[in-house]
């Protein structure tokens, strides 16, 4: 059976490489082109194993590495005038990395309706805050890498996978997360996948996670930049007295084929 | 004048919900000099930090408001019942972008991120933190985005000039620094003043030295 869970990934191709960059530690000005693409298509892979629609822009920046990383094989014929041909990726990071480090500081900045409050005009936010959507403090490639750490934790081997019969749903799975988070407002990441035994299940599992993230009722945050841990907590009253029984209002029903796209309104 | 004017201009500005500009006070007491008015601003400012209260008087969008300190942002919320308002990153990042290079339109910003900005913009236009500036007179006539007042206000800056300056890329290295921005204009050293300052309206550079 297939699901096909849809996320609004608002991060694009760049966000990405910068991660990769990161999360291997090198230097911008000289990329391990073959490291990094190598990476980046089985990031691609990941995505398209989880159903995630992969946007054009990641494609397109696919085929530039692929394109860099086979300049770079070719002798050249005179280094010292000939352009390197990473320039044609490192430029415009750089251009983003510092606009990242604006969005950084503005977002430190006192905000109004944030931090600081002035009359009446408590906030400029909407009266709903989740009428934008669920907030998502940690990216989807975190939450991605997370998860496939835990599969290769738990489940060495290949990342295949195949839904032969519906052992698990994504309701009942997301009945669990939320029951656990009723006992404990707020979990580590790792821990909702504590009673899965086989692939399906691990999947069936953050599909869940995800779905919970998408209504509104979880949330998934990193208490700090440096700290690798990927924390859940509830965002519902958890002694309330709702059920969440029968009416989760999962956007992929239990049991059908093909899930409506949790992103149905984007 | 039968009250002190500082206890007058503060009585209005705790009653405004709006930071209020010196000719703004200027028009209710009209025989006060903005020069007095300016200065009696400064003085209830530093009353107040020296009071050492839960509020402050800062200078928002070319206006004076008087704030609650960060501190006590945990009791205000649960007060107004209200989550404290967010910006996704990638709403920061595109709001980033068109604060500093101002006026911009669609397709720079698209391509600064490498993601359609369609969607981030509407929300950013719904949240009155940027507004559409004109259109430029290219092919297309796409429109041209800039920030509002109220993103001023939001992002406690008292004017544009006193966004956080840009940060160079030396902290990355040995790179080589002129591949960093405007790779067309390598040969020149100079840039020329007009065409910067129209394009990319923002770039304090003040102390800095130049740019590139």
């Amino acid at each position: 059976m297939d699901y096909e869970v849809k996320l609004e990934i608002f991060e694009g191709p760049l966000d990405l490489l910068l991660h990769l960059i990161h999360k291997n530690e090198v230097d911008i000005f000289d990329i391990p082109i073959t490291t990094i693409t190598d990476q980046y298509l089985a990031y691609l892979d990941m995505m398209k194993a989880l159903n995630i629609s992969v946007a054009g822009d990641f494609l397109v920046m696919a085929a530039t590495l692929i394109h860099i990383k086979s300049k770079m094989l070719l002798p050249g014929s005179d280094e010292d005038e000939e352009e390197d041909p990473r320039d044609e990726i490192t430029r415009p990071l750089l251009e983003y990395m510092r606009i990242k480090d604006i969005a950084q500081e503005l977002s430190e900045r006192e905000i109004l309706g944030r931090d600081v409050f002035s009359r009446q005009d408590a906030s400029w936010e909407d009266p709903e805050p989740e009428a934008e959507g669920p907030s998502l403090d940690v990216s989807l490639f975190q939450l991605i890498d997370a998860f496939r750490q835990i599969m290769e934790k738990t489940q060495p081997g290949s990342m295949s996978m195949n839904f032969r019969h519906e052992k698990w749903s994504i309701k009942e799975k997301a009945r669990l997360i939320l029951s656990l988070l009723r006992e404990c407002p707020e979990m580590l990441f790792d821990e909702i996948f504590k009673g899965d035994r086989e692939v399906p299940e691990f999947i069936v599992t953050f599909l869940a996670l995800l779905e919970l993230v998408h209504i509104g009722l979880v949330k998934v945050f990193q208490t700090s930049y440096k700290s690798r841990d990927i924390r859940l907590t509830a965002n519902f009253d958890i002694n309330g007295t709702e059920a969440f029984d029968e009416d989760l209002p999962l956007s992929t029903t239990n049991g059908s084929t093909h899930g409506e796209t949790a992103g149905s309104d984007y | 004048m039968e009250k002190p004017l500082d206890l007058i201009i503060e009585s209005l500005l705790f009653a405004s919900n709006k930071p209020l500009g010196v000719s703004e006070i200027h028009r209710c007491l009209p025989d006060v000099a903005p020069s007095d008015i300016k200065a009696a601003l400064t003085d209830l400012q530093a009353a107040y930090d020296g009071m050492d209260r839960s509020f402050r008087l800062k200078e928002v969008a070319g206006g004076y408001q008087i704030r609650t300190q960060s501190a006590y942002a945990p009791y205000v919320l649960k007060m107004l019942k209200s989550s404290p308002s967010r910006l996704s990153r990638a709403a920061l990042e595109t709001l980033a972008i068109i604060a500093y290079k101002q006026p911009v339109i669609r397709q720079e910003i698209e391509q600064l991120r490498g993601v359609d900005a369609g969607g981030i913009l509407r929300t950013l236009l719904e949240k009155d933190l940027i507004r559409v500036m004109g259109r430029k007179t290219i092919p297309g006539r796409p429109l041209i985005y800039g920030t509002t007042k109220r993103f001023l206000e939001v992002f406690d800056l008292k004017d544009l000039e006193s966004l956080p300056k840009l940060k160079e890329f030396k902290d990355f290295g040995s790179g080589d620094e002129t591949a960093v921005h405007m790779p067309e204009g390598d040969g020149q050293v100079g840039k020329p003043p007009q065409q910067e300052a129209e394009q990319v309206l923002l770039f304090p550079e003040d102390g800095e030295g130049p740019e590139a």
